[in-house]
């Protein structure tokens, strides 16, 4: 296979950001997935937030476990820090990751086998501490990387490549999150970047575990007919419920919307997530009539989509626990290690 | 926007920027690839099928294909086309055997040209082997025209003139020299041809009548003088000179003064830099010989004392640009000393053999009225190209001119009108050789525009005839041709098998694709992916996609032809697809197929 290097030679008008670094500073090495896999759409829109905040690459922390979605992170942001771990693992190195230094941005790769087959008890856990991560699920019903197996997220009936029809019931990552207390949880398609890339935003200005389910499909194993994951089954049946604007801190807000169809959602750094609702009596920040919506929708055979859910306030796991302000890296060592006698005096205390 | 038709040869023939510039509309991008495979032979004949003169024009060609190649938009210099055609010239084999040849029979049609400069031998090129009888009249006794008495040796040596020229006349062509037409209806009035063609240029230097100017033999007119130096007339020059006039020819008289012995060269020109006429390079090649260009410099008279040439007086102007337009004040007069002045302000057409009454009409300028595409005159049955047409241009348009005469000529002789114009057309051939390998090099050369290497100063100045540039070496053309982007291999797309997965999209380096709803194209060309700000470059839009009835639209601007897209996209909805633009030409024959 001779792939050529994507030629380092841009558009002549390509802007920069903030930072003075264009899109293409925020690529990685060139993808070996098969061509036309949704991963790869799912990481050009990571590119794009990454660029469109202004967020230095190398402040970036890139985990992931075993597969497809998985192999992504080495597709961009090449600068930023990396851990590829073991299958269903990405959580656990994201909150020690996170826990050792809270300064920098998270985040997280998985597919829905990584998560919800073996990752999903991990994956519980990361949502239950609420540790600041933009935890991206690439949901394409199949274990892609092993060449097509039914993932714990195929929907009954879907149907293999092969004709045979899926038996067992789904597990929902995004009804998973909400029962599970997510602060964030929103569901997208790698096939439309105008809803993804202000989610990713909004996910990584989110205080806390942002969840996005993005159904992405598997171009090769189950993207034909009968299958719930494809291309034109998603477009058929995607319904965009909350259509997330993502605002800068630095923007003033000024467009007023008809009331009940807008809601501002202002974040920890200042910046609003803008929600349009396409139902006007949605409640996004309702967990229990979010969690409703998206089963009513589900029985009716649709696939609700957008910023389904978020908590206006939520404590991350350092809040939670009351963790030192600074990243551990940069704690002094007689502080971050005081010593014999400091321990102690510590198990004093539980004797 | 419409649906685009790629059916319409026109429309991938755009893209290929530099054959579309190119007057002749020589196949670029193909013969480029036959050098990069050291197929010179084939390069020379793929040129040769469309500029008849590739080894004179990879040496002289005003090339307007550079400052249109697509190289320029993406790393700001473009493929040194012009000396890639010389190294096909230079390394190709014998092609005498190659070329068409003139049937035994004749048709029984006999044609006069006027002339023996580009033109009018385009048009023998092209009506000999349809087996025409065709007598050329010159008035020199070598053919080629200005190429021969008015470009300097040093850049276009005579063998090559002579080797190109002749492939023509070998054909048959019956050429009486030192026999200048002095009557044209004598010429109609024999009734000895079938159709005449004007060839003649536009032969007479351009005057500037001010004080002194009679008063001294050391003022000579540009054009008269380098045909004087070529033919020995004139063998040495003064030590200052001045050339009045920015142009090609003030070029080749500045340096050929140089080599006359001159010690002190000065251009000097009305206008500032960015308004000359010369070409950059030529301006270069000129500094190079420490030729002093001076601007804002206008004549007001010579200064003669005692029948001797002793300066030029000029007014001197202060230049603002302002609205993007050249604005001059006058602050003063200077005076530079010189003995011998050089004009080279441009050249006019004259026809003093043609009579006014023979139904040949004249018009604005004393130019005689000429269709701007059947290329005759209101008299029938007579034709003009080149120089003689619309006043001075080049080689290659003049070869142009020769290849649509000549197609007239073939109407007019056969009785077809010449309107009737043959029609272009277009193939496409997949160059798709296996899963991520194509039939050219899709791989981007980030390497730099190669510098042409030139003979040291001392060395060229000893001679008239020394050539300047030495070629390029193996190693510059292997660097060279990389630099191509191949815009003739075509992103072709089939909408019914897109899936919009935007792998497309996400792979293309320079952001030239978008999936977006349709709008007219002012509209569409405002929402794409990367600004379409250059209008000159068209948009390709699909027919409505399946799974969401948007477009495909690519801006055709900045493509690298890299192939990624069709690499990327799993449905072969893009394929890379080599266009061949079929240019009508006179005879068929004349149709060069090179299998790449
Ligand atoms: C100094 C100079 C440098 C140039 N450099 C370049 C260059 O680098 N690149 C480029 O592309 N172009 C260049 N040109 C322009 C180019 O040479 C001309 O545009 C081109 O030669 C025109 O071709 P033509 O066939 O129309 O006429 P010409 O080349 O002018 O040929 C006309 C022929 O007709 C003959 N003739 C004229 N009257 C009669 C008559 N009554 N009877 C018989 N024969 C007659 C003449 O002797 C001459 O041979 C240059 C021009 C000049 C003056
Ligand atoms: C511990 C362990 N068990 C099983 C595997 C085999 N395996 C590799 S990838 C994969 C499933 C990946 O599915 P998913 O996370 O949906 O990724 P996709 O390839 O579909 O993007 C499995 C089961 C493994 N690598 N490690
Ligand atoms: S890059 Fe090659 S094909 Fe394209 S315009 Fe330039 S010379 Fe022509
Ligand atoms: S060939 Fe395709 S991928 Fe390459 S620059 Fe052109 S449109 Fe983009
Ligand atoms: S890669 Fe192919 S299928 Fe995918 S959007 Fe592009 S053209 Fe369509
Ligand atoms: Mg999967």
């Amino acid at each position: 296979m001779t792939f050529i290097p994507k030629p380092k030679v841009f558009h002549p008008a390509l802007p920069k950001n903030a930072l003075g670094l264009t899109r293409r500073d925020y690529e990685g090495a060139i993808t070996t997935l098969c061509a036309g896999c949704g991963h790869d759409s799912v990481t050009a829109a990571v590119v794009q937030a990454f660029w469109d905040l202004s967020i230095e690459p190398h402040k970036v922390a890139k985990l992931s476990g075993i597969g497809c979605s998985s192999k992504t992170p080495a597709y961009f942001l090449r600068d930023a820090h990396g851990f590829n771990g073991v299958h269903g693992r990405m959580p656990a190195l994201a909150t020690g990751a996170n826990a050792a230094n809270g300064d920098i941005a998270y985040i997280g790769i998985s597919g829905d086998g990584d998560s919800l087959s073996i990752g999903l008890g991990q994956m519980s856990h990361a949502i239950r501490r609420n540790v600041n991560l933009l935890y991206l699920l690439e949901n394409n019903g199949v274990y892609g990387l092993t060449k097509g197996q039914f993932s714990a997220a195929a929907d009954k009936g879907s149907l293999s490549k092969k004709g045979e029809g899926n038996t067992m019931e789904p597990i929902d990552g995004v009804l998973l999150a909400l029962t599970l207390g997510a602060s964030f949880v929103a569901r997208s398609f790698s096939g439309d970047k105008d809803q993804l890339v202000p989610l990713l935003k909004a996910g990584l200005t989110h205080r806390g575990f942002a969840f996005i389910d993005i159904i992405s499909p598997c171009v090769t194993f189950n993207d034909h007919e009968g299958s719930t994951k494809s291309y034109a089954y998603t477009r058929e049946k995607k319904v965009d419920i909350v259509y997330a604007d993502f605002v800068p801190p630095t923007h003033a807000i000024t467009a007023d919307y008809a009331s009940g169809a807008v809601r501002d959602v202002v974040m920890h750094d200042g910046s609003v997530v803008r929600l349009h609702k396409v139902a006007e009596d949605y409640d996004p920040t309702d967990r229990d009539a979010a969690y409703a919506y998206v089963r009513e929708l589900q029985r009716r055979g649709e696939v609700a989509t957008g910023l389904l859910y978020i908590a206006p306030t939520s404590q991350d796991m350092h809040e939670q626990n009351a963790t030192v302000p600074m990243p551990l890296t940069t704690l002094p060592f007689e502080q971050l290690c005081p010593g014999n006698a400091e321990l102690q005096k510590l198990q004093q205390r539980f004797r | 926007m419409q649906p685009t038709n790629v059916g319409n040869p026109d429309y991938f023939h755009r893209v290929v920027d530099c054959q579309w510039a190119c007057p002749a509309h020589t196949n670029v991008p193909e013969y480029i690839r036959l050098i990069a495979q050291d197929r010179f032979t084939e390069a020379y004949l793929v040129n040769r099928a469309s500029n008849v003169f590739p080894g004179i024009l990879g040496r002289t060609c005003d090339r307007p294909c550079e400052p249109a190649c697509r190289r320029t938009r993406v790393d700001g210099k473009p493929v040194a086309i012009c000396r890639l055609k010389r190294v096909a010239a230079d390394h190709r084999d014998e092609v005498k055997e190659l070329l068409p040849a003139a049937p035994a029979e004749k048709n029984g049609r006999r044609v006069a040209l006027i002339g023996a400069g580009p033109a009018s031998l385009t048009v023998a090129n092209d009506l000999m082997p349809l087996g025409y009888q065709v007598t050329v009249f010159e008035k020199m006794p070598k053919p080629g025209g200005l190429m021969r008495t008015n470009i300097p040796a040093f850049r276009l040596p005579a063998e090559v003139l002579d080797e190109e020229i002749g492939y023509i006349i070998d054909m048959g062509v019956d050429v009486r020299y030192d026999t200048p037409v002095s009557s044209l209806q004598q010429l109609l009035d024999s009734g000895e041809y079938d159709a005449v063609f004007v060839g003649s240029g536009a032969p007479k230097g351009k005057e500037l009548d001010i004080p002194g100017r009679w008063d001294t033999d050391q003022i000579f007119i540009g054009i008269e003088w380098l045909e004087s130096i070529h033919f020995g007339h004139v063998e040495s020059v003064g030590e200052k000179v001045i050339i009045i006039g920015v142009g090609n020819t003030a070029m080749d008289c500045c340096r050929s003064a140089k080599r006359l012995g001159a010690t002190d060269v000065k251009v000097v020109a009305r206008k500032t830099r960015k308004y000359f006429k010369a070409s950059p390079w030529e301006l270069e090649d000129a500094e190079e010989e420490k030729v002093e260009i001076v601007e804002n410099l206008e004549p007001v008279r010579f200064i003669v004392e005692n029948g001797k040439l002793t300066g030029m007086e000029f007014k001197q102007f202060k230049s603002t640009e302002v609205g993007g337009k050249l604005q001059q004040e006058v602050v003063g007069t200077t005076v530079i000393p010189c003995d011998t002045v050089v004009l080279a302000i441009g050249q006019d057409n004259a026809f003093p053999y043609i009579e006014r009454n023979i139904g040949l009409e004249f018009g604005k300028w004393d130019m005689p009225v000429v269709d701007r595409t059947t290329f005759m005159s209101t008299r029938p049955g007579v034709f003009f190209g080149g120089d003689a047409a619309w006043g001075p241009a080049n080689i290659i348009w003049a070869v142009e001119h020769g290849h649509q005469a000549a197609i007239s000529i073939h109407n007019y002789c056969m009785g077809v009108a010449v309107t009737e114009r043959p029609a272009s057309g277009v193939t496409l051939t997949s160059t798709k050789m296996g899963l991520h390998e194509w039939a050219y090099s899709n791989n981007y050369s980030a390497a730099q525009r190669q510098k042409m290497q030139h003979v040291e100063l001392p060395v060229r100045f000893k001679s008239m005839t020394t050539e300047v540039e030495l070629g390029f070496t193996a190693e510059q053309t292997a660097a060279e041709v990389e630099r191509c982007l191949n815009c003739d291999v075509q992103t072709h797309f089939t909408d019914s098998l897109c899936i919009e997965c935007d792998a497309c999209i996400d792979i293309c380096p320079t952001d030239c694709l978008t999936i977006t709803r349709n709008g007219d194209e002012a509209d569409l060309r405002g929402r794409l992916k990367a600004p379409a700000d250059n209008l000159e470059q068209p948009l390709f839009v699909s027919g409505s996609l399946k799974q969401t009835g948007r477009v495909m639209v690519k801006d055709e601007n900045v493509c690298l032809h890299c192939g990624l897209c069709a690499e990327r996209c799993p449905t072969y909805a893009w394929d890379m697809r080599k266009s061949m633009v079929a240019i009508p030409q006179a005879s068929p024959l004349l149709q060069i197929q090179v299998r790449a």
